[in-house]
């Protein structure tokens, strides 16, 4: 597994992050622009993500625009020796789409999170009992986003 | 909020999950969708104007690329919220950023080219605002995979 991203590659992930233009050859740009060919930049772009520069290629919705506007992320004060074991369970239900264990505070126990997106509000309340159920832990709250301030995908 | 036909669906289903990567990918998707690739791309034209499709690109992982990156809470006072909210957007390391009501009710993502610059960034949150702040770390990541289902 290649440790560090060649200069090239990381041209092309900054000339692909706001995304492809919607033509037949979409890449032909970007070949050109850095004087390497299509098949070039799709090869290194797979390449990039077998060794995990990037989590996965494709589409990016805006989910609040096509009805989901339901969004909930849910914190749970797991004890610390169950955390592998409940995150696993967790990570499981197919309407989890983000499950991080993260540090406490004095005047903040949780330290587990999972975001629940979906068509509305008692989805996801539905969805975290059963979660709440299966992993046997009922200290948990439900923060549904009222506000988006902002959003944008991850940028170099 | 917007409209979508059956086909439309299910290519915001297809093209999140099952992107190919090749030369023509619009070709590829065109065959498995059974549309006509010029039929595609004027829908994928039209989702994008009309903001039900975002982009299609990388989903970068910030910290295998080097850098560092952080989810913030912060309690902020209704009346300033506004104020609180733009100072934070304000920063284009800031990708995410939700009010939530709760006890801490601002929250943010934060990903920077490297530590320095993160925790550059959180102090002078922290000290321009004055309030109460946690600042919440990825101990161990279990799943990562916004995927939307449409239906």
């Amino acid at each position: 597994m290649s440790d560090k991203i060649d200069e090239i590659s990381y041209l092309i992930l900054k000339l692909t992050q706001d995304g492809i233009p919607f033509s037949s050859s979409p890449f032909e740009d970007i070949a050109e622009k850095l004087g390497i060919s299509e098949q070039e930049v799709v090869d290194r772009l797979v390449d990039m993500q077998k060794n995990g520069f990037i989590r996965r290629f494709g589409a990016s919705i805006a989910h609040r625009n096509i009805g989901i506007t339901a969004n909930a992320m849910c914190v749970w004060n797991v004890p610390d020796e169950k955390v592998e074991e409940v995150g696993k369970i967790m990570s499981s239900f197919p309407e989890v789409t983000h499950c991080y264990e993260r540090p406490r505070y004095p005047n903040w126990p949780y330290n587990m999170y999972t975001m629940v997106h979906s068509y509305n509000r008692n989805e996801c309340i539905e969805i975290a009992k059963k979660i709440s159920e299966a992993v046997g832990i009922d200290d948990y709250s439900l923060l549904f986003s009222e506000r988006e301030f902002k959003k944008t995908g991850v940028r170099l | 909020m917007i409209d979508l036909d059956e086909k439309d669906k299910e290519i915001l289903n297809e093209i999140q999950m099952g992107f190919p990567l090749d030369i023509h990918p619009y070709r590829i998707l065109s065959q498995r969708l059974g549309i006509p690739e010029s039929e595609l791309l004027d829908r994928l034209k039209r989702l994008n104007a009309e903001g039900a499709l975002r982009r299609i690109g990388p989903v970068i992982n910030t910290r295998r690329v080097g850098g560092s990156s952080t989810l913030v809470a912060i309690s902020v006072p209704e009346d300033l919220l506004d104020e609180v909210a733009s100072l934070v957007n304000s920063y284009p390391e800031v990708s995410h950023n939700y009010l939530r009501p709760f006890e801490y009710n601002l929250w943010f993502t934060v990903s920077a080219k490297d530590k320095e610059t993160l925790a550059e960034i959180l102090e002078d949150i922290r000290s321009k605002t004055g309030l109460p702040m946690l600042d919440l770390p990825t101990k161990r990541l279990f799943k990562i995979g916004v995927m939307f289902n449409v239906r």
